[in-house]
């Protein structure tokens, strides 16, 4: 990885900084919104700045108006604005477009999206290349070559020909920050570059990234989650609501913070390492029966197996954690449970009787059972209904006023207001529509719920008041949970058991402390170190 | 189609193309519910002696070669030529959706043994097909009706389909199965009402050619017969007179023009509004 001439001398220390900014305001008088309102900061060569915050924050306006793309409408202000040794206050498009790509490369959460479909990985590097004249033209494909083995890319000379819809995500967004650090640009800024991405992966694209930085170029870093920052991040900046409430050295931040908003967020952090969440069983009585259990199920789709002789059991109560990187099965896994999609082989079976097997006009009336709460919830709802008529949905042979109140209850108990009645899914928060969710899967007073990515979507302190919630749920009701997830640190925060999936078969199974502390299977230990730490936390 | 209604900008541009032309479909709206108010004169009552009289007073646009009224005519003659326009619109947005719905949610076989119908169909020009069906039942106001709607029925047919297709493997359709409902509550609650978002805009712009096409079958004679006022008749029947009384074919030709124009317009208006706003 360093046969590439990109090595920049560490600078004097003291040298000036890449970027400085004074009291930065931006605002879209159009829509009357300040998502910054005075921050002040700057990165030195070398250096790693975060920005963290929850959505919203105005973090990722802020990073981009350090290269002039705040956006159409906005209006960025600011006492002194220096970036890359001129005064920004004076540029215009020509001298930001000099400054990007050159000066600072920005890598972007999806790389699908941030990638040309129509050009192959090589073209889009090579195009950064030509527009900077960073090389002559003859030296070109060999400089791609080595930007892309660079960045860890095997077989580049194959992958140089790929379509981005050719590569896997951990891979794009490799080829990505290949083409960000292409012209050699002494600042990298990163926006949420492995949200993305499984956790191994994201790992590969941190050490990357820190690799970068021992070559001297800085990182201003932007990111929702605490523990990826901690990785790499030398000065940690927690915004919320455009402002910075706090700034420190990131060890100090992120162990002795000093504003309350930074300890909410940190302890919002769900943790793998965390001790167990309620006592376990007493050891002396029976297990009660499995409400809910497969055994040796299998489905393929064309000659791809998803779900490869999975069995399990979930009893009533319980938690059973599934956890395992995309593309493992685990939602298969769900759509199987949920009698949506029939298995090849193997069979699930519900309260002890027949479940997978029923033709469908059968399993209609036990389906009241067995409730899910999707990763997207505004996938699942209809777009023309409301609020109350998406949670009254699963109850609609109750009796019109019976109906009603059950929903109010139900909305009461997710912590709704019974003003959301009559919003639609579109005009909610993303907090909102999952509890909204939530109510919905209640309705029918299920004995399972299947929580597929539950929280995947939501802000790091959202997504605990939403795994709160389920918890109490599951104490009050004694609901059984079939809890899948990417997030091993969610997983733990919720589980009594974990079921560890791997290319659609079941690594390792077992008691969640056990398989947390003591993993088996070398793809939990390899999953296990790949997730991030916040420093202080108990190992 | 649940959107948040668009925040008006202040300062949104006034679009006098649309303006004019829904002035002109709300005087065509009223010559289809209340002749009445526009004009006493009767349509019918013919005055051989005043034959062909020039636009002046008592006759704004003239009389025909009968000595009708061409204005009362042209008034009249608006429900003729736009209801049946929006009766045959009605009868393909009403069957098109239903078998496109059909088509979307049948099994493998049947479904694509409907859309290659609907394929066929379409690749017949639309007054072809009509002149067909004219040909089968005979001419009149109802065999013109279904002949358009049947001729234009393909149209919304493939859209709905299409979008069945969508909205079948959608999250929230498959959320409904997870509730255990039937599959006709979930067909009538959830695909239906979803996959015909579409259908509104499409029929705005459809609604004019069906009268383009009214207009050409009663031209050929095959629609409402005289005396009744029907604009392509009121043309087929001025031909002979084009050099001698020209206003009796003026006036039908431009409320003919002028309603197509002005229904395209404002269905365009809701194409670009609604673009992309469909779920």
């Amino acid at each position: 990885m360093t046969e590439l001439a990109v090595t920049r001398a560490h600078p004097a220390a003291g040298a000036a900084p890449l970027v400085a900014v004074e009291d930065l305001r931006v605002s879209f008088p159009a829509s009357g919104v300040e998502a910054v309102r005075g921050l002040s900061l700057s990165i030195a060569p070398g250096e790693c700045v975060a920005l963290v915050g929850e959505s919203g924050s105005g973090k990722s306006v802020t990073a981009r108006s350090l290269i002039g793309l705040a956006g159409p409408g906005a209006r960025v202000r600011a006492s002194a604005f220096r970036v890359g040794g001129g005064d920004a206050l004076t540029f215009g498009p020509r001298e930001w477009r000099r400054l990007r790509g050159r000066f600072a490369g920005l890598v972007l959460q999806d790389a699908l999206v941030s990638l040309d479909p129509l050009r192959t990985v090589g073209a889009e590097i090579t195009e950064v290349l030509a527009e900077h004249d960073v090389v002559p033209r003859a030296a070109r494909p060999e400089r791609v070559r080595a930007l892309l083995e660079a960045v860890g890319v095997p077989d580049p000379e194959v992958r140089v020909r790929q379509y981005p819809h050719q590569l896997s995500g951990g891979l794009r967004q490799r080829a990505l920050i290949a083409s960000a650090i292409a012209a050699e640009p002494e600042l990298i800024i990163a926006d949420e570059p492995t949200t993305a991405l499984d956790v191994t992966v994201q790992a590969q694209i941190l050490r990357l990234l820190a690799d970068r930085k021992a070559a001297g170029t800085a990182l201003l870093m932007i990111s929702h989650d605490l523990a990826v920052v901690a990785e790499i991040a030398d000065r940690v900046l927690v915004m919320k609501d455009g402002l910075v409430v706090e700034e420190g050295p990131a060890r100090e931040v992120l162990t002795a913070p000093r504003h309350d908003y930074t300890r909410a967020l940190l302890a919002a952090v769900p943790s793998v390492s965390a001790g167990p969440r309620r006592p376990p069983r007493s050891p002396g009585t029976a297990p009660p029966d499995p409400v809910l259990a497969a055994t040796g199920l299998s489905v393929s789709y064309g000659s791809r197996t998803a779900v490869d002789g999975v069995s399990f059991q979930l009893r009533p109560g319980e938690t059973l954690g599934v956890v395992g990187e995309s593309g493992s099965g685990k939602t298969t896994l769900a759509r199987l449970a949920l009698g949506l999609l029939a298995p090849d082989a193997g069979e699930v079976t519900l309260r002890g009787g027949p479940w997978s097997r029923l033709p469908e006009r059968e399993r209609r009336p036990l389906r009241a059972a067995i409730q899910v709460i999707a990763q997207n919830p505004l996938d699942s709802f209809d777009p023309r209904h409301t609020v109350g008529r998406l949670v009254a949905d699963p109850i609609h042979t109750l009796p019109k006023r019976r109906r009603r109140e059950r929903v109010a209850e139900l909305l009461d108990r997710v912590g709704l207001p019974p003003e959301l009645l009559g919003r639609r899914p579109r005009e909610l928060s993303g907090g909102q529509r999952q509890r909204v969710a939530i109510a919905r899967a209640l309705a029918s007073r299920p004995e399972v719920l299947i929580c597929d990515e539950p929280v995947s979507a939501l802000d790091v302190s959202i997504q605990a008041q939403v795994l709160d919630l389920l918890a109490e749920i599951q104490a009050q009701d004694g609901t059984a949970l079939l809890f899948i997830s990417h997030d091993l640190g969610v997983v733990r925060h919720l589980s009594d058991r974990v079921l560890v999936m791997k290319d659609g078969r079941a690594v390792e199974e077992g008691d969640a402390d056990e398989v947390f502390h003591r993993p088996r299977h070398p793809y939990t230990r390899e999953l296990l170190a790949a997730v991030p730490r916040l420093p202080g936390r108990a190992e | 189609m649940a959107v948040a209604a668009p925040a008006v900008r202040p300062g949104a541009r006034v679009r006098p193309g649309l303006v004019v032309s829904l002035l002109v479909l709300a005087a065509l709206v009223v010559a289809v519910a209340a002749p009445g108010l526009i004009t006493r004169v009767d349509p019918l009552a013919a005055d051989p002696l005043r034959a062909l009289a020039p636009p002046g007073a008592g006759h704004p646009l003239g009389t025909d070669h009968l000595g009708r009224d061409v204005l009362a005519r042209v008034v009249y003659g608006a429900r003729h030529s736009l209801g049946i326009g929006v009766l045959a619109t009605a009868l393909a947005v009403g069957a098109g959706s239903l078998l496109g719905l059909a088509a979307g949610l049948a099994g493998r076989l049947a479904g694509e043994a409907l859309a290659r119908l609907f394929d066929v169909l379409s690749t017949f020009p639309e007054l072809l097909l009509a002149l067909l069906v004219i040909a089968v039942t005979g001419p009149g106001t109802w065999n013109v009706v279904a002949a358009i709607g049947i001729a234009q029925l393909p149209t919304y047919a493939r859209v709905v389909r299409a979008q069945t297709f969508v909205v079948r493997r959608s999250g929230y359709v498959e959320q409904a199965v997870t509730f255990g409902h039937s599959r006709l509550r979930v067909i009538v609650r959830h695909v239906l009402p979803n996959a015909v978002g579409p259908v509104p805009v499409l029929a705005t712009i459809g609604l004019g050619q069906a009268v383009i096409a009214t207009s050409g079958l009663s031209f050929l004679g095959m629609g409402p017969q005289p005396p009744a006022p029907e604009w392509g008749t009121m043309l087929a029947e001025s031909r002979d007179f084009l050099r001698v009384a020209p206003w009796e074919a003026f006036a039908p030709g431009l409320a003919l023009t002028l309603s197509v124009v002005c229904l395209t317009i404002a269905g365009r208006h809701l194409q670009r509004r609604f673009e992309g706003r469909t779920p």
